[in-house]
């Protein structure tokens, strides 16, 4: 014991606490992104966390010899179970029904370990100093640990690494220390069994460093780059997972990690969404919404005093009921989903499409963009040959359609479909600076629709829109110009090959 | 006995052609119900074996023309006889529904085929077919009078996928275990196809189209009906693992059969049938949740009341009198009443295999010709899930195939709707590949539903680990003569060609003699032997073949 300077027992201390504490922070902030309820998730962590370092320090009573050899298998086993934590969360989360019960078994795991290491190290040192020198040097080395932890977490750690790095590279450290303890406790450690122990400590390394190399694919797979904003609302419905973010820009929904809003801009999309389609109609009572679950089109459209009824289709009943759950969202849409004037049918609107008989007299397209078959399947000209069932004489219909620039096929290819589906098309853009520059496109079946006329009622309402700016947005220039394509069929999905293909070669 | 091992052996003992064993395997306590169904084998057994003696028919009815049997060849020469102006006919189906191998079901969520399940989009010269498919409101001609179908009967993307080495993968090409070795023989396969598709004889008849009786009869084509597909394959040099796994595949979804067990002319037939020319892109196939019952249903309104199900024919003889009219002996099922029709003309559409019991004094050179015809057993269960198994990789398909499986995988009933999420129906389809059809047949008779049901959610679970607590019901039907087998020989074969030629006043229809399993087929032999009869009858008609 006399060979190591007691400095470096302090030091190991430091490290001990500081990894403890962020495997900590590790749980609850996995918690709060994956299950939402941050309050809960938080406290309920420190809570499980701190009641199994109590028991961890109760067992450490039970461990009465080889207290070395102890000290350093729980330390390789924080390592390993501390290490693998976020990515073992992040992973299973997609795949099991049980994610609480092994989250918070985890975090009383990783407790327990990390109540027996500081008693065992205690009790080690406790005959070669003062027990009252002894307590306080640990204690204090212990808190300055948690310090540390507490602010690299926030500031350091998750915006440059992020959690699922994060969590391996302290469990590296840790098995790192027990390493080091293999040499620091050497005159304690019987020889027998020692080289074992460092192996083993090898392999606990290795299977880390093999982690981090992979981490791009853990991440990828469990979505973590949304992190970049603190996560204010997290939930999964059987349909999709919808994440609420909020940074210094505003609040961001993000649906299977696809961006689909940012507050800060969102009404100049919306506002191009909707208005020329409902200012062409002469007469704007009934308006169908397909898609757009979020609220914010209904919100535009709602300023239309002649506007009767508001049916709006969208698949996921817990998309069309999120602002009830989170406030900030009602805020943003005015509340517009509890308008009277508003129906919600949640159903697949490629199977509402022939089970209803009304008609409209316009027709607001927000679906997410085509990137699945069961998406892109909206975008056929069989989906359009029957959109033009649901169309009142004169209906107009507007439709987003991803980026003119990004992906001009897909854009394009959308617009031909709508062709040769029987509708005359005037393609439009808009600039949202969140997405860059959008494309949509307003049809109707008879004549080719005008350039909207916006009513002054109207126009005072809206932040982006005046009639100067919105006659702009039929220019095309001339690096959106019109590209052949095939036509999307269901039979052959070409819109969301050409999206994927497209958008890949800017990620 | 563990899952792993259970499984092992049902499937291996599946595979085989070693008779099965099964000791102690258990049924799991499964959250799934169902039922173990098959065509009417009591009734079709009894008349094997002699056990229903004629009785003495007192009640006699007369009949201008009586069909025996209701599947789709019978369903198509009363569909011929209908659209002719010929209305005094009678079709008589054993089965309590019509439709044979195109049968369907119907759950709350979707209908579901049982066995046959999509047509591939017919070549313009079909037109036959095409008439049919226009009547059905499905296709259309457009100004110059080519036909197309609607793109909702399009069977829709994603069409296929394959699971292997533990991922989905677009396509039924083992992609992602090929070298470029196997790539180069793949190429080299599909230039031979693409070969074939543009083949004419002197006369411009192609090696091979649908409707098979437009193929030529070049010696250059017919020889290769002499060996088998796999054989031919290794004599022309191939021997890629990959390339011989998705030919076997092939070979087993259309023909029951495996690569060694299929002609080669049968294997390329399914290669290069349907393309006019190797420059055009595969006109893709028809399909409808409910699978070929659709095409069934569609028949079966136009025909009315002249369908009669429940029907059990006895014997069928034709008269030595002057009348020259046929005497059909028929059991109603339900009533147990024993009838006698005399018939002008008799169409039989029933397999061959059943001339030879019900068709009386036949000359013998006939049915040594029927006796030619082997048929395979195929096991077809329909399994109703709650909802979709999680799955990070290609998305569900309409077809879904698992690489290291004897069975064919499964198509998924919701998809052609656009149902893309909840509840959904998958009809799972396993060949019996076995060497001797019967073997296959006391295989199929020999398993309970228990062991059915845990065949086929063990098959499910190599591609998806959670589909057990996902299957609310599994339906299993067992076709003991589900389709003709084209083995080497068969389709080229005299008998073949005698067995579909007229004998007195009966004429023949049935897939089975095209010496292959298709809707096309079937249509085909059952307009055919219509217009032999429209031909007989003196009747006014132009040929819709």
């Amino acid at each position: 014991m006399n060979r190591a300077p007691l400095f470096l027992f302090y030091l190991n201390v430091l490290i001990i606490a500081t990894c403890g504490l962020i495997y900590e922070l590790l749980a609850g902030t996995l918690a709060s992104y994956l299950l939402g309820d941050s309050v809960t998730q938080f406290s309920l962590v420190i809570g499980i966390y701190l009641s199994a370092l109590g028991v961890g320090a109760w067992l450490s009573s039970f461990v009465e010899e080889k207290l070395a050899r102890c000290f350093i298998e729980i330390e390789l086993a924080v390592a390993l179970v501390g290490g693998t934590s976020a990515p073992l969360l992040f992973l299973a989360f997609g795949y099991i029904d049980w994610f609480r019960p092994l989250l918070y078994g985890l975090v009383f795991l990783i407790g327990v370990l990390v109540g027996l290491e500081l008693p065992l190290l205690m009790r080690l040192l406790k005959e070669h100093v003062d027990f009252s020198d002894l307590v306080s040097r640990v204690l204090t080395f212990d808190y300055i640990g948690a310090l540390l932890a507490a602010l690299l977490f926030p500031i350091l750690l998750v915006p440059h690494l992020g959690l699922v790095r994060t969590s391996l590279i302290f469990g590296i450290i840790n098995a790192l220390v027990g390493l080091w303890g293999t040499h620091l406790l050497r005159p304690l450690l019987s020889p027998k069994g020692l080289g074992g122990l460092r192996g083993r400590a090898m392999l606990v390394v290795g299977l880390l460093v093999t982690g981090i190399i992979k981490a791009d694919a853990i991440t990828t797979v469990a979505e973590e780059n949304q992190l970049a904003g603190t996560v204010v609302h997290a939930e999964s419905s059987p349909y999709q997972r919808i994440v609420i973010a909020e940074n210094n820009t505003g609040i961001q929904l993000f649906l299977n990690g696809q961006l689909q809003f940012n507050s800060a801009d969102e009404y100049r999309y919306h506002e191009a969404l909707v208005h020329p389609a409902v200012a062409s109609c002469r007469n704007a009572r009934r308006i169908l919404v397909l898609g757009g679950g979020d609220g914010l089109a209904v919100r535009e459209i709602l300023r239309y005093a002649t506007v009767e009824s508001v049916t709006l289709v969208d698949l996921d009943p817990a998309m069309t009921s999120l602002a009830d759950r989170f406030p900030p969202l009602a805020e943003l849409t005015g509340n517009a989903l509890r308008d009277s004037r508003v129906t919600v049918i949640n159903q697949d609107a490629f199977l509402w499409i022939d089970k209803d008989t009304a008609r409209f007299d316009a027709v607001i397209i927000d679906f997410p963009d085509p990137g699945s078959y069961s998406v892109g399947k909206l975008y056929t000209s069989y989906f359009f040959s029957r959109l033009r069932q649901r169309l009142a004489p004169q209906g107009v219909v507007t439709i987003q359609c991803s980026s003119p620039l990004v992906s001009p096929k897909s854009y394009w290819c959308v617009i031909n479909t709508l062709e040769k589906s029987g509708f005359r098309v005037r393609p439009f853009q808009a600039t949202v600076p969140t997405f860059g520059v959008w494309g949509f496109a307003l049809a109707a079946v008879e004549d080719l629709p005008s350039i909207p006329q916006l009513s002054p009622q109207v126009s005072q309402q809206l932040k982006f829109l005046d009639q100067r700016v919105l006659d702009d947005l039929f220019i095309m220039p001339r690096d959106l110009s019109h590209v052949e394509t095939e036509i999307n069929r269901l039979n052959n999905q070409v819109l969301v090959r050409y999206y994927d293909r497209e958008w890949s070669r800017w990620q | 006995m563990t899952g792993f091992d259970r499984r092992e052996l049902l499937l291996t003992a599946l595979a085989g052609s070693s008779s099965m064993l099964l000791p102690g395997c258990s049924q799991t306590n499964a959250g799934f119900t169902g039922e173990l169904l098959s065509p009417s084998l009591d009734v079709g057994h009894r008349i094997r074996d002699g056990d229903l003696p004629e009785p003495a028919v007192t009640n006699w009815q007369e009949s201008g023309v009586v069909i025996v049997g209701g599947g789709i060849s019978g369903l198509a020469a009363a569909w011929r006889l209908h659209h002719a102006g010929v209305d005094n006919f009678t079709l008589l189906e054993l089965e309590t529904v019509i439709g044979g191998t195109s049968r369907c079901g119907q759950s709350r969520v979707s209908g579901y085929p049982w066995g046959a399940h999509y047509v591939p989009v017919p070549r313009a010269d079909n037109r036959a077919l095409w008439r049919l498919l226009d009547e059905m409101g499905v296709a259309a001609q457009n100004a110059q009078g080519v036909y197309s179908a609607h793109e909702h009967i399009l069977c829709r993307e994603p069409h296929e996928r394959l699971f292997v080495q533990g991922h989905w993968a677009e396509g039924l090409y083992p992609h992602s275990v090929a070298t470029d070795e196997d790539l180069r023989q793949w190429t080299s396969f599909q230039e031979r196809i693409a070969h074939w598709i543009d083949w004419r004889d002197a006369r411009g008849t192609p090696a091979f189209t649908i409707p098979l009786a437009g193929c030529s009869a070049d010696e250059a084509v017919i020889g290769l009906d002499e060996v088998s597909m796999g054989d031919w394959m290794r004599r022309e040099g191939w021997d890629s693992v990959p390339l011989f796994w998705w030919v076997d595949y092939c070979c087993r979804d259309d023909y029951g059969l495996t690569i060694e067990q299929t002609s080669a002319w049968a294997g390329l037939f399914y290669f290069a049938s349907r393309r006019e020319n190797s420059n055009s892109v595969s006109p893709g196939v028809l399909t409808w949740p409910e699978g070929n019952g659709r095409i069934v249903r569609h028949l079966s309104r136009v025909l009315g009341s002249r369908v009669n199900t429940g029907q059990a024919v006895l014997s069928i003889q034709q008269s030595d009198d002057q009348t020259g009219r046929v005497r059909i002996v028929v059991l109603d099922r339900e009533t147990k009443q024993v009838r006698g029709i005399r018939a002008q003309q008799v169409i039989f559409a029933a397999p061959q295999f059943l001339a030879r019991y019900l068709i009386l004094n036949r000359p013998a050179g006939r049915v040594a010709d029927s006796d030619q015809f082997q048929y395979g057993a195929w096991v077809g269960a329909n399994v109703h899930l709650s909802d979709r198994p999680q799955e990070p990789d290609f998305p569900l398909s309409w077809d879904n195939v698992i690489h290291d499986s004897p069975s064919l995988g499964y198509v998924v009933a919701t998809h052609q709707q656009g149902i893309d999420h909840g509840p959904t129906v998958w009809t799972w389809y396993l060949p019996l590949c076995d060497d001797q059809p019967s073997d296959a047949r006391r295989k199929l008779l020999d398993l309970t539903w228990e062991h059915w049901a845990e065949i086929v959610i063990t098959d499910l679970e190599r591609a998806h680990p959670d589909a057990r607590d996902l299957v609310t019901r599994v339906d299993v039907m067992r076709w003991g003569h589900a389709m003709i087998q084209a083995r080497p020989g068969f389709i080229w074969s005299r008998s073949r060609q005698r067995a579909a030629t007229a004998e007195g006043a009966i004429h023949f229809a049935g897939t089975d003699l095209s010496g292959i399993a298709l809707m096309e087929e079937a249509f085909y032999h059952g307009i055919r032997a219509a217009e032999e009869v429209l031909t007989v009858r003196d009747a006014l008609f132009s040929s819709f073949l």
